[in-house]
């Protein structure tokens, strides 16, 4: 039986979750209109937002950067962590009990921190190309969903299957490849699609890493807001959001969405 | 095969320090090395070691954003654990597909980048924003009042940026509290507000203190938020911090600035950690 639950708990969370989706509600509402400033309820229904979207350059260039070093930056993390989560949930492998401190130092150490140390010490000092450092930069950043995702699902492994493969005479990498990476398939998809949007949406390392001839969507979102107040903006967020609802599709049939409650 | 049983295990344990090696480079040159740089140059500075630090904490203007950025996140993080503990107790007791819902309604701010939900605030704070047009319209106002660039701003875009965060690392603590303990003590005769302050909300410490770090840092360490609902007027140690490095160029200072948010980041998440490893209850 549930217990009951005070009326007043339950108009605060009530409360809660009407502050959670108005502002976002109101952000479609401001794409959909059809004035030439920002209003809510929108005045008029018109799309002519979203083409502006692609009518300037800017937008279009930085998306395209925002989908390269995206895709780029999680293909590496992936590549990097699954291999490392491989070897941290095997227990026959004995490694150094720092490493589990050392993957979480992306998430304790300030972005910007990050941001303007990659831009000072390996763009500046090191001539590093600034997309290099802005990949770089957001591979690090993703890095320990990956690991922690891509870990998540080999703890359900049961890991005697790739041992009876083995003993059968099954070469160790081919049992990688075809015993073990089909059975954790569902957390290398949502692992991917986590570090995607991560890396789409991120600001503070970027910040630093973009300049007039490089800048990714979210950088030019906020430059382009701090001098126009038209819909343009508005529809551009509609769009990451129809992204985040992709995601969030994608992660309730791989992982479930309550695997982001714990 | 040849292999003795101790050779094909050293090899075993080899073939997992080279799987993890990469990881492990990537770490120490994008962050542990280039970090490093940043923070032994703020000793390097030509006035001595620590000048660098003098200079920070001689000038006003730099401890007003200091403590103005410590109490912006102190309040932040007050009203999310506030708001994100009664939330996340009816989220937790709210039944199957409710539960469902909520939890979406949760994520989907959550994966919906900082910029577009700063925006939002923006839509709403702004001088012909809707919060405005709602007053004049009801005729409590006769002129728009200026809520944008003022800390008021700032807080409520960042407790709407960190609540669903706090519900969600919340709902996974409370959701392992088992419902024996809670039925227990309502058999035993305790009211639900007794069963509420002293079964539920002591199993719920750890989480409450993983949820307040996790929001202090993130608001301590902000950047778009403050830069769009802030501006200039309430400059926080990010935008300082990114004013000094790309406007001014003055990248000492920056990575002053950078060592200062870095030991506050740091402190805090050791102090907390060592506490909520003293305050748990099902520990020891």
């Amino acid at each position: 039986m549930p217990t009951r639950l005070h009326p007043a708990l339950i108009g605060v969370a009530g409360l809660v979750f009407v502050f959670f989706v108005g502002p976002l509600v109101i952000v479609l509402g401001a794409a959909l209109s059809d004035t030439t400033y920002l209003t809510f309820p929108p005045q008029g229904l018109s799309l002519r937002w979203f083409e502006n979207i692609f009518a300037i350059d800017a937008f279009r260039r930085t998306m395209l950067t925002s989908l390269q070093v995206a895709f780029l930056s999680t293909f590496l993390a992936l590549m990097i962590g699954i291999p490392a989560a491989y070897a941290m949930s095997r227990h026959r492998v004995h490694l150094p009990g720092c490493l589990s401190t050392l993957f979480v130092l992306p998430v304790l150490v300030p972005e910007l921190v990050v941001g303007f140390s990659l831009l000072k010490n390996v763009a500046f000092q090191l001539h590093a190309p600034i997309f290099l450092s802005l990949v770089i930069g957001h591979t690090i950043l993703i890095l320990p969903y990956a690991i922690r995702v891509v870990s998540a699902s080999l703890a359900q492994f049961d890991f005697s299957i790739e041992e009876a493969a083995i003993s059968l005479g099954s070469p160790r990498l081919k049992t990688f490849f075809t015993v073990l990476l089909p059975n954790i398939r569902s957390g290398i998809i949502a692992a991917f699609i986590l570090a995607f949007i991560t890396s789409i949406n991120d600001v503070s390392i970027s910040i630093f890493l973009t300049g007039p001839g490089l800048s990714t969507l979210p950088i030019q979102l906020l430059a382009h807001m701090e001098q126009f107040f038209d819909p343009t903006v508005a529809s551009v967020s509609v769009l990451l959001m129809g992204l985040t609802v992709v995601v969030m599709a994608v992660v309730e049939r791989t992982l479930g969405l309550t695997f982001l409650a714990k | 095969m040849g292999l003795s049983a101790r050779a094909r295990y050293s090899r075993g344990q080899f073939a997992g320090q080279a799987l993890v090696l990469p990881a492990v480079l990537l770490v120490l040159v994008g962050l542990v090395l280039p970090v490093g740089a940043t923070l032994s140059a703020t000793f390097g500075a030509p006035g001595g070691p620590l000048s660098a630090y003098d200079a920070f904490f001689a000038s006003g203007f730099r401890r007003t954003v200091l403590l103005r950025t410590v109490s912006v996140a102190l309040t932040v993080t007050t009203i999310a654990v506030v708001l994100g503990f009664c939330t996340a107790y009816v989220v937790s007791r709210a039944p199957g597909w409710l539960k469902s819902i909520l939890i979406i309604a949760a994520v989907f701010p959550l994966l919906t980048g900082v910029v577009v939900r700063s925006f939002a605030w923006l839509v709403i704070l702004g001088k012909n924003g809707i919060l405005n047009d709602a007053l004049m319209g009801l005729g409590l106002i006769e002129q728009p009042l200026s809520l944008l660039y003022t800390p008021g701003a700032v807080v409520v875009a960042m407790v709407y940026l960190f609540v669903p965060l706090m519900i969600l690392t919340l709902v996974g603590v409370l959701d392992a509290i088992p419902d024996e303990l809670i039925q227990a003590s309502a058999s035993l005769g305790a009211s639900p507000m007794a069963t509420f302050t002293q079964v539920i909300l002591p199993l719920a410490v750890p989480g409450l203190i993983v949820g307040a770090v996790l929001v202090f840092t993130g608001s301590f360490t902000a950047y778009a938020t403050p830069q769009l609902l802030g501006g200039e007027q309430v400059m926080m140690m990010g935008t300082l911090m990114y004013q000094q490095a790309m406007v001014t160029f003055d990248w000492v200072s920056a990575s002053t600035i950078a060592a200062i948010m870095m030991v506050v980041t740091l402190g805090i998440v050791a102090v907390m950690n060592s506490a909520a490893r003293r305050l748990n209850p099902m520990a020891s």
